[in-house]
């Protein structure tokens, strides 16, 4: 099939796809959305995390939504609510979509076959962050070299984030992945409101967070509407 | 508020001029506030990010702000008509001396003032403010401890002889954490406003907007009127319900 610069779609020789049947009923618009998903830059999406409100989780939504992540060539999935329903049915989404595998703590955001899916619930944000704290307190009691008289900073962001680390893997054998994962490049809300129903602080200093609204009225026109204005930010980081 | 230097080139302005004008809408946007009786204002005014624009950018976006917390402190002035007690969050060990001085000085001026609170974040990130109450926590902790070792009360607890794992791994609770946060004088908030269309929260507040709306006017900072303001609080209070219980239940 293919598609000229003003979008539309023009019969001749060099069509492989016949136009007959339902491909023909379609909504000129829809070709030109189309069109646009072609062009979607969707490696620009490294890490996609999905908010849920946790009274709306129902999987076979949830499925649904995952399975047309996949079809975009989404890579790397969280999952999130904050009341943790969705991990609570973890083993069941992860047999019923057969597309992904479970995010591991150390993986590196690599190209695979299947999707990597991570779960994570309220329990990962301020909660970890305040385990990672006794973790860093217990490292310093046992050095017993705690001391800021000089007013100098004992501690730094990157062992902030050494000791979140920990704390996910001190986890990792209950197979609750913390929240220590990558930082979403994008995050939807599906749910009543713009609200990160909060998502592990740390890890979304610079995350384009979009309201999807209810996750029961989801569209994938929405969905792919969404990737694509992200596709189109450009970020300056401060400067 | 996000948007000045690019309303700056929008309307072929001088350079600065956009902070500037940003500077009066701010005031505006405050006086809606405290009109419609909003208690807490928290204003991002200068990210620790920021220190990497350029040095001349930088050291004029400091001259500003000496220049308009001089003004804070006249008599006439927002903060007095309307009894705004002032804070500065975020790590004021970073400005430069002539700033955080000034600084101060706002915060003990208006300490008085009960009406309102306006938190300024400057030198400010939400990781920096989540990893300096974990560290004050941690020092806190580490006195609490000395003080009663010193007492003979403390059971060896220097030498971790003396507890179980479990109390070992909640010596600091969350909410010794939050009583250090920068933004601890003010109540988590309703709403989050950044202007200019763009959907991050660039490190702004991260750990207080768990049940928090986040509104994304299109319109640059200096560009911002009563119309956004109107518009946010409208829909605000669509949601207020929601909003109330997710905060409830955390």
């Amino acid at each position: 099939m293919e598609f000229f610069q003003d979008g539309k779609v023009r019969e001749g020789s060099s069509l492989s796809l016949s136009l007959s049947g339902p491909l023909a009923m379609m909504p000129y618009f829809l070709w030109v959305a189309i069109w646009r998903y072609k062009s979607l830059h969707i490696s620009k999406l490294q890490y996609l995390a999905i908010v849920i409100e946790s009274e709306d989780c129902r999987t076979s939504n949830v499925i649904e939504l995952l399975q047309w992540l996949a079809d975009l060539g989404v890579k790397h999935v969280c999952l999130y609510d904050k009341e943790g329903i969705l991990k609570k049915s973890k083993d069941f989404i992860l047999e019923k979509f057969d597309g992904a595998t479970l995010f591991q703590e150390n993986d590196v955001l690599l190209d695979q076959p299947l999707m990597t899916l991570e779960f994570a619930s309220f329990s990962d944000g301020k909660e970890a962050v305040a385990k990672a704290a006794n973790v860093l307190f217990m490292k310093y009691l046992k050095s017993g070299s705690i001391s800021s008289y000089q007013g100098e900073q004992i501690f730094t962001e990157s062992q902030m984030g050494e000791a979140l680390k920990t704390v996910g893997l001190c986890y990792l054998s209950d197979l609750l992945v913390g929240g220590n994962g990558p930082e979403p490049d994008l995050l939807l809300v599906y749910g009543p409101a713009r609200c990160h129903l909060g998502f592990p602080a740390w890890r979304i200093r610079y995350t384009e967070i979009q309201h999807m609204g209810p996750l029961k009225s989801m569209k994938y026109g929405s969905l792919i509407k969404a990737i694509y204005k992200f596709t189109m930010v450009q970020q300056n980081y401060g400067k | 508020m996000d948007g000045n230097r690019r309303f700056t080139k929008k309307c072929k302005l001088m350079e600065g001029a956009g902070h500037k004008i940003g500077f009066s809408a701010l005031m505006s946007m405050l006086k809606y506030c405290y009109e419609f009786g909003v208690r807490y204002v928290t204003v991002y005014a200068f990210s620790i990010e920021n220190f990497k624009r350029s040095p001349e950018e930088v050291q004029s976006l400091m001259d500003l702000m000496l220049e308009k917390i001089e003004e804070i402190l006249k008599e006439q002035s927002i903060v007095n008509r309307y009894g705004v007690r002032v804070i500065f969050s975020g790590n004021l060990k970073l400005l430069s001396e002539p700033v955080r001085l000034a600084a101060e000085r706002a915060m003990l001026a208006t300490a008085k003032n009960s009406k309102a609170v306006l938190s300024i974040c400057v030198a400010y990130t939400s990781t920096n403010e989540i990893m300096h109450a974990v560290q004050e926590s941690c020092e806190e902790k580490w006195d609490e401890i000395t003080l009663l070792n010193s007492s003979g009360a403390g059971y060896g607890l220097i030498s971790l002889g003396g507890y179980e794992q479990d109390v070992m791994d909640h010596l600091i609770k969350l909410t010794d954490i939050e009583k250090h946060m920068y933004m601890a004088a003010a109540p988590d908030p309703d709403i989050i406003v950044r202007t200019s269309g763009e959907t991050r929260l660039s490190n702004f507040l991260l750990w207080q907007s768990a049940n928090c709306y986040l509104y994304s006017p299109s319109v640059l900072w200096p560009e911002i009127g009563f119309r956004q303001f109107l518009w946010a609080i409208l829909n605000f209070q669509r949601i207020h319900f929601y909003l109330d219980k997710q905060r409830k239940q955390s």
